[in-house]
C-alpha cells in the first residue's frame, strides 16, 4: 500500500512541478512582450523616447523581469507558496488568489454533484441496460449521442429551451442580482434554481459516456467464467449482476480519473454559456481582458484540482477493490 | 459463440505462424506464398463482415456525409464567412439557407467553412497524436526496463494535466493561432491515453513466439516493431486514430468556444463563440447555434459508433451471432 501511494505520490509532485514549469515558462516564450502589452493597456502616453524607456524599465524592475532566468523560476516558486499568484489587470488591485477563492465554491458546487450523480446514475442506467433488448436500443444511442456532445452546445440548447423559450429557469449568473447573498433558506432556493440548469447540462453529457462504459462491461462481465460458473450453479440472475457489476464498476472508476480533466473543461465552458460566477467565467473575463497573471494562476488553479481530485480516485480505488488492498500489503 | 470462438482462435494462430514464417525467413521471403493467400482470406472474411455491420454502416454514412458537406458545402455558399450582408438577423431562408447573424453576415457559409476546418483539425490532431502515441506507447511496451519506467512517468504526468488546461494557456498567450497550430498544439496533447493502452498491448505481443524469433533473427528493433508487432494491431491502431480524431475536434470545438482559436477562419466552436457572445441566445437566434453543435455531435457520434461497429468487425468474439 505504501509503495503505491508513494508512487502515485511521485507521479503527481513531479506532475505539478512540470505545471508549474510550463506556467512559467509560456509567457516568457511567447512572442511579444508582455510589458508592452500592459503598458498598451493601462494607456500610459510617454511623449519622448527617454519617458518611455524610463517607464518600462520601471515595470521590467517591478516585475523582475531584468533578472537572470534562474532567478525568475526561484523567485516564481517562492511566491507561490506564499499562496501569492500575482495582482489581477482586470480587477486591479485586487489579488489572483482572491479571485479564484470567490469563483471555487460556485465551480465546486457545480462539479462535485455533476459528476457523483452522473457516475451512480450512469452506471446504474448502463447495468440496467446490458441485455436488456428493449432498453438496450434506447439506452445506448441516446448515450452515443450524449457522450459525443460537446459540453457547451447541450448547455446552449438547454438554456435556449428552458431559459430563453420557456422562461422555467433563469438565463445566467449565480443568483438572483436584487438579492443579497445571506444564509437564508430563501437565498439558497434562489441559489439551487440557477444552479439546476447548468448542473443537469453537466450531468447529461458525463452520463452518456458512463452508461455507455458501464453497459460494455457489464456483458464482457456476464460473458466471463465466474459468471458462467455461477448460472451453471442455478444462482438468481440478479446475484450474477450483481457481481458483475462490482467488477465493471473497477475500470469504471480508473475510467473516472482519465475523464477528470475533460470534465472540468466541460464545467468551465458550461459557466461560461449560463454567466455562472464560477472559474470559467473568470478565465473568460480573464481571457477577454489579457490578464496573464490571473490566466496563470487559473491554470495552476485547475492543474492542483484535478491532481487531488486523482488522488481521491485512486484511494477510493484502494478501498473499493479488495486484491490491491492484499497485493499492496505484501502479497505478490 | 463457441463457433465463433473457434474461428477467432483460428485466426489468430494463422497470423503468428505466417508472421514466423516471414521473420523466421529474416525478410528473404521463402515461404512467402502461403501467408499471403491467409492475409487476403482474412482482408475478404473482414470486409464480408464489414459490409453487415449495421453499427459500421451507420457511423460510416454519418461520417461520409459529414465530409461530403466539408468537401463541396464551402463551394455552394453564395456568400463569404465574413461578408456582411443587408439583412441582419433573419432565419432561415432561400437567400440565406442558415440565416443570418445579428450583423448580417450568412450563417451557412460560416457553418460549412467551420466543418472543413473541423475535418482539417481532427486529422492534424489525430494524426500528430497518433504518431506520438505510436512512438512511445512501441518504445516503451518493447524496450521495457528504464526506458519503460521513464515513458510511463511522462505518459502518467501528461495524462493528469488536462490538455484543454494548457491550450487555454499557450493560446491565451498567441495572440492568434492558425488552424495547423491548433491541430499540432492538440494533437502533442491528447496522445497520453492511446500511449498507454498501446504500450500494453505491446507488452503483450512481444512475449508471443514470433516476436522471440524476430529477435533472435537479429533484425533492427524498429524493424521488428514495424514489421511485426505494428501490423499484428493494426486494427487496434485505426481504432485509436478515430478516438483521436474525434476528440481533437471537441477539444479544439472548447478552446475555440472560449474565444482562444483561430481568429481568421470559421470554426464550429468560434460560430458557437460568436453566437454565445453576440446574445444569439437571449435572441433566440436558434440557426446560428444549433447547426454547429449538431455537426459536432454528428461527426464525433458516428465516429464513436463506426468505432463499435469496427470493434465487432475486427474483434470475432463481440460479433453477434
Amino acid at each position: 500500500m505504501r509503495r503505491y501511494f508513494a508512487r502515485k505520490l511521485l507521479t503527481y509532485s513531479l506532475t505539478f512541478i512540470a505545471a508549474v514549469t510550463v506556467d512559467w515558462a509560456i509567457p516568457r516564450l511567447m512572442p511579444g512582450n508582455p510589458i508592452d502589452d500592459l503598458l498598451a493597456r493601462i494607456g500610459t502616453r510617454c511623449n519622448t523616447r527617454e519617458q518611455c524607456d524610463a517607464i518600462s524599465s520601471y515595470f521590467y524592475n517591478v516585475f523582475g523581469l531584468h533578472k537572470p532566468l534562474w532567478v525568475q523560476y526561484l523567485t516564481f516558486w517562492k511566491a507561490l507558496f506564499q499562496g501569492n499568484l500575482g495582482i489581477s489587470v482586470m480587477s486591479f488591485p485586487e489579488p489572483v488568489s482572491t479571485l479564484i477563492k470567490n469563483a471555487i465554491p460556485y465551480t465546486l458546487g457545480l462539479l462535485v454533484p455533476a459528476i457523483l450523480l452522473s457516475f451512480w446514475a450512469g452506471n446504474k442506467v448502463g447495468a440496467l441496460a446490458a441485455r436488456r433488448k428493449i432498453l438496450d436500443n434506447t439506452v445506448l444511442p441516446l448515450s452515443y449521442t450524449l457522450t459525443a456532445t460537446p459540453y457547451q452546445w447541450l448547455a446552449m440548447v438547454l438554456a435556449w429551451t428552458f431559459a430563453v423559450t420557456w422562461r422555467f429557469f433563469p438565463i445566467s449568473g449565480g443568483y438572483d442580482p436584487l438579492r443579497t447573498p445571506s444564509w437564508s433558506f430563501g437565498f439558497a432556493g434562489d441559489l439551487l434554481y440557477h444552479w439546476f440548469l447548468p448542473f443537469a447540462s453537466l450531468f447529461l453529457v458525463q452520463f452518456g459516456g458512463w452508461a455507455i462504459g458501464m453497459r460494455n462491461m457489464i456483458i464482457y462481465e456476464l460473458e466471463s467464467d465466474y459468471a458462467h460458473y455461477l448460472e451453471a450453479l442455478g444462482a438468481p440472475r440478479k446475484l450474477v449482476r450483481k457481481y458483475a457489476y462490482r467488477n465493471a464498476l473497477l475500470p469504471q472508476i480508473s475510467g473516472l480519473a482519465l475523464a477528470i480533466g475533460a470534465i472540468v473543461g466541460g464545467a468551465l465552458v458550461t459557466e461560461i454559456v449560463f454567466g455562472y460566477p464560477g472559474v470559467g467565467s473568470l478565465i473568460l473575463s480573464a481571457i477577454n481582458n489579457k490578464d496573464y497573471f490571473a490566466i496563470q494562476g487559473i491554470f495552476l488553479f485547475i492543474i492542483v484540482g484535478v491532481l487531488i481530485a486523482n488522488f481521491i480516485v485512486d484511494i477510493m480505488y484502494v478501498i473499493i477493490d479488495p486484491r490491491t488492498r492484499i497485493g499492496m500489503q505484501g502479497g505478490s | 459463440m463457441t463457433r465463433s470462438d473457434q474461428k477467432h482462435d483460428g485466426l489468430a494462430t494463422g497470423a503468428s505462424t505466417a508472421a514466423v514464417a516471414s521473420g523466421a525467413a529474416g525478410g528473404a521471403a521463402v515461404d512467402v506464398p502461403s501467408p499471403k493467400v491467409r492475409t487476403i482470406n482474412r482482408r475478404f472474411e473482414f470486409l464480408y463482415f464489414a459490409i453487415r455491420n449495421n453499427k459500421l454502416i451507420l457511423g460510416l454514412s454519418i461520417v461520409i456525409i459529414c465530409f461530403l458537406i466539408a468537401i463541396i458545402g464551402p463551394l455552394l455558399a453564395k456568400y463569404s464567412p465574413f461578408q456582411y450582408t443587408t439583412s441582419y438577423w433573419s432565419p432561415p431562408s432561400s437567400r440565406h439557407w442558415f440565416g443570418t447573424t445579428q450583423d448580417g453576415r450568412d450563417v451557412y457559409a460560416q457553418f460549412a467553412a467551420g466543418m472543413r476546418s473541423a475535418f482539417l483539425i481532427g486529422t492534424i490532431g489525430g494524426v500528430i497524436a497518433s504518431v506520438v502515441a505510436m512512438l512511445v506507447g512501441f518504445t516503451a511496451g518493447y524496450r521495457a526496463g528504464i526506458v519503460d519506467e521513464i515513458l510511463s512517468m511522462v505518459t502518467n504526468i501528461f495524462l493528469v494535466i488536462p490538455a484543454f488546461a494548457v491550450l487555454l494557456v499557450i493560446a491565451g498567450f498567441l495572440h492568434n493561432v492558425s488552424i495547423p497550430v491548433e491541430g499540432l498544439l492538440v494533437g502533442l496533447l491528447s496522445w497520453p491515453w492511446a500511449a498507454r493502452a498501446l504500450r500494453a498491448q505491446t507488452f503483450s505481443l512481444v512475449a508471443r513466439d514470433f516476436i522471440g524469433m524476430a529477435r533472435l533473427s537479429a533484425q533492427n528493433s524498429w524493424r521488428i516493431i514495424f514489421r511485426e508487432i505494428a501490423p499484428n494491431m493494426s486494427s487496434y491502431l485505426f481504432m485509436m486514430f478515430i478516438l483521436l480524431f474525434g476528440g481533437a475536434i471537441l477539444i479544439s470545438a472548447t478552446i475555440d468556444f472560449i474565444g482562444l482559436g483561430p481568429q481568421f477562419t470559421f470554426t464550429l466552436g468560434k460560430m458557437m463563440n460568436e453566437a454565445q457572445t453576440n446574445s444569439g441566445l437571449l435572441l433566440g437566434m436558434w440557426w446560428w447555434f444549433i447547426p454547429p453543435g449538431i455537426a459536432i455531435t454528428a461527426i464525433v457520434g458516428g465516429l464513436y459508433i463506426m468505432n463499435v461497429g469496427l470493434d465487432e468487425v475486427f474483434n470475432p468474439r463481440l460479433r453477434e451471432m
